[in-house]
């Protein structure tokens, strides 16, 4: 048993797993980074991520092109990045409480707008999914070569995506004005930035993001929309950027470790290993918890998560 | 010129009972959109949504039986946000209940009948309140965040629940994730024939009477709206805010840890993976529909439950998907907030 762990196939496969499973939640956990670096904590994401899948998924069924299905399914993640902003920037309304409502809104409207295009069949409708693209002499790197290197594009997409939100954030005057206003939305305002358009378009940049990781799920990982695609990893996502210390590179590493110990479940249970696999998804959950604790300890949190900038409120 | 969100003078208090209800009437209102996308004929839609609900003696009843899981969800809910204990996690804390029953309502054989149902009772209570414990923990000793950790936590229980049931749990010779059933003893009186109308839907408006009487009368429904409208001026005031709390955490836990035990002991009789189809976010909806107050609970989950059953017989007469009970939550609870603000708030228009 063991050698067949240790062997190059089945560690090879496990990357190649480990980067598929994490592609969604490195697309969810930088589209949250981008809203609560801005200040904003977006809870709606669980349900932008399914109205994402159901949307790719219904476009590219019905008009034949899966990239059509992805860009539409940025363009409704937007819009209710959108429908968010409105609520907890402009209104004010509770961050917690609003991004709930999101979710519970586009969750049903998933289902909805799915039940009301496809009826309820007994076989679910497919699409031809993405396939995969190998990336010549990398990809014949012996053992993480074809993990890494034989991938969907969006994978390769969300990779890239990585060092340039990094980059954005860090390295730009556009970052530094998103991070003033996620720490300190007054200093912000006082040197003239737009406290309520900066955190509208991290929303919505954020929001379509999400979206994409909704539809990767449905149009790469598997090639069917069910009700339960995206089970939980938009929190897994809210979970990454805690553990990730509201860093994009860190945020990824902690999504690799969720897509390893799922992919490595699935193999173990492929071995004829009998363990619990539902013990096994437990740890990233229970990793973020002891996370959240050290990071309550350090200031690393931006400062202005949760708080409503009204202006009549400046200095009062 | 531009609109302004500002400070207004505090509406009276007929507002909060028109408030809700004027959200509730906007709320049927808007569904017409997804209704008439879907091609159902207005005032049919309507209509059977209504009857479906309401209109038969089984359906009525039926809707109580659906109310009785939100009542305690959106009761506990509604408690913890009034200390500003962000539970999130209800959800888990239902499992929990449902867990802590199952595991008492298959092996209590050896007790006398009559004690086993309090029994699982309040063992239901307690898993639920413990569940909620860790977070409130967690928040006044570590400063965690409580809103992550009990979101999470809902997530970790859902796995333990699942490690359960393909394990030490699961019924003997049986290859699907469910427990074997309970025993006669633990099972939920029915108290009405030909119907589903069962002993938890009165524990459920006793939780109503009970909640109603700690934060009206007692000292600690007092300290726990103190420590919810200002931590450090309750603290101050000589109030011990962290045992607040930690106790309203175990109360609220405990209320949806009985929704739990009312879905398991009265319904499913047998644990299942997908024992609550989401009660405990719906719970977080339905607190706020009722503006936190625990009547403003016992109304707006009837809403709830009337649209969740009244979808059905909707969705078989006109062809609406059954869904739109989901889009109907996830509007009103927008709504509400809104509607909210504007108690608060209003809208100047500012000329430049």
């Amino acid at each position: 048993m063991i050698s067949q762990i240790l062997e190059a196939a089945f560690i090879s496969g496990l990357i190649g797993a480990m980067m598929r499973m994490a592609t969604p939640i490195i697309f969810a956990t930088l589209g949250e980074i981008l809203a609560e670096r801005a200040g904003v904590l977006n809870l709606g994401i669980e349900g932008i991520m399914l109205m994402g899948a159901m949307t790719g998924f219904l476009v590219s069924i019905s008009t034949g092109s899966l990239w059509f299905g992805v860009l539409m399914a940025a363009l409704v993640g937007m819009a209710l990045g959108l429908l968010m902003a409105f609520l907890s920037v402009h209104l004010g309304l509770s961050q917690h409480v609003s991004g709930l409502g999101i979710t519970l809104f586009a969750a049903g409207l998933a289902m909805f707008i799915y039940r009301l295009h496809f009826g309820s069949p007994t076989v679910p409708p497919t699409v031809k999914p993405f396939q995969q693209v190998t990336i010549p002499l990398l990809s014949e790197i012996p053992i993480i070569g074809p993990g890494l290197f034989k991938q969907y594009t969006l994978t390769y997409i969300a990779w890239l995506l990585v060092p340039a939100i990094s980059i954005l954030l860090y390295k730009t005057n556009v970052g530094l004005k998103i991070r003033t206003v996620g720490e300190n939305p007054i200093v912000a305002d006082t040197v003239g930035v737009n406290v309520v358009l900066t955190r509208t378009l991290c929303l919505v940049a954020g929001g379509a993001l999400m979206g994409v990781g909704g539809a990767f799920l449905t149009l790469a990982h598997q090639n069917m929309f069910l009700i339960d695609v995206i089970g939980g990893r938009g929190w897994v996502a809210i979970a990454m950027v805690i553990f990730g210390n509201w860093d994009p590179v860190k945020g990824t590493l902690g999504a690799l470790i969720f897509g390893c110990l799922d992919g490595l479940q699935l193999r173990l249970q492929g071995l004829g290993i009998k363990l619990s696999f539902h013990l096994f998804l437990m740890i990233p959950y229970l990793l973020t918890i002891v996370a959240l604790v050290s990071v309550s300890r350090k200031a690393s949190v931006p400062a202005s998560l949760l708080k409503p900038y009204r202006r009549e409120e400046k200095g009062s | 010129m531009r609109l302004r969100i500002v400070k207004r003078e505090p509406l009276p208090g007929w507002a909060r009972i028109v408030i809700p209800i004027a959200a509730v009437v906007a709320t049927l209102i808007l569904s017409a959109i997804p209704i008439l996308i879907a091609g159902g004929e207005l005032w049919k839609s309507y209509f059977y949504l209504f009857y479906g609900a309401l209109g038969t003696r089984f359906n009525l009843l039926e809707t109580f039986v659906k109310a009785s899981p939100l009542l305690l969800t959106g009761l506990a809910v509604a408690f913890a946000f009034r200390a500003k204990f962000w539970n999130i996690g209800a959800e888990g804390q239902l499992l929990a209940g449902a867990l802590a029953a199952t595991a008492l309502g298959i092996s209590l054989t050896g007790l006398p009948s009559f004690m086993v149902l309090p029994t699982v009772i309040v063992a239901g209570f307690l898993a639920g309140g413990l569940w909620a414990f860790i977070p409130a923990i967690l928040k006044t000793k570590l400063k965690v965040d409580d809103v992550v950790s009990t979101l999470l936590l809902n997530y970790v229980m859902v796995h333990i629940m699942g490690a359960l049931l393909f394990g030490p749990l699961q019924q003997p010779g049986s290859s699907w994730p469910r427990s074997s059933e309970i025993i006669a003893a633990a099972k939920y009186p029915i108290l009405f024939t030909r119907s589903r109308f069962h002993l938890g839907i009165l524990i459920a408006l006793l939780a109503v009477l009970v909640i109603w009487f700690i934060n009206n009368k007692t000292t600690f429904g007092y300290q726990n709206k103190a420590v919810g409208v200002n931590l450090r001026a309750a603290r101050f005031g000589g109030i011990h805010t962290n045992a607040v709390i930690l106790w309203t955490a175990l109360i609220s836990g405990g209320l949806a840890g009985l929704a739990g035990v009312g879905e398991l002991c009265a319904l499913q009789y047998r644990l299942i993976m997908d024992i609550s189809p989401g009660y405990g976010y719906s719970g977080i909806v339905i607190a706020m529909l009722g503006n936190l107050h625990p009547v403003g609970v016992l109304f707006s989950s009837l809403f709830f439950s009337i649209i969740i059953v009244g979808a059905q017989t909707m969705s078989r007469m006109t062809g609406v998907p059954v869904y739109i009970a989901e889009v109907i939550q996830g509007m009103a609870l927008m709504i509400m907030l809104i509607f909210l603000l504007f108690t608060e708030y209003r809208v100047k228009v500012v000329r430049k």
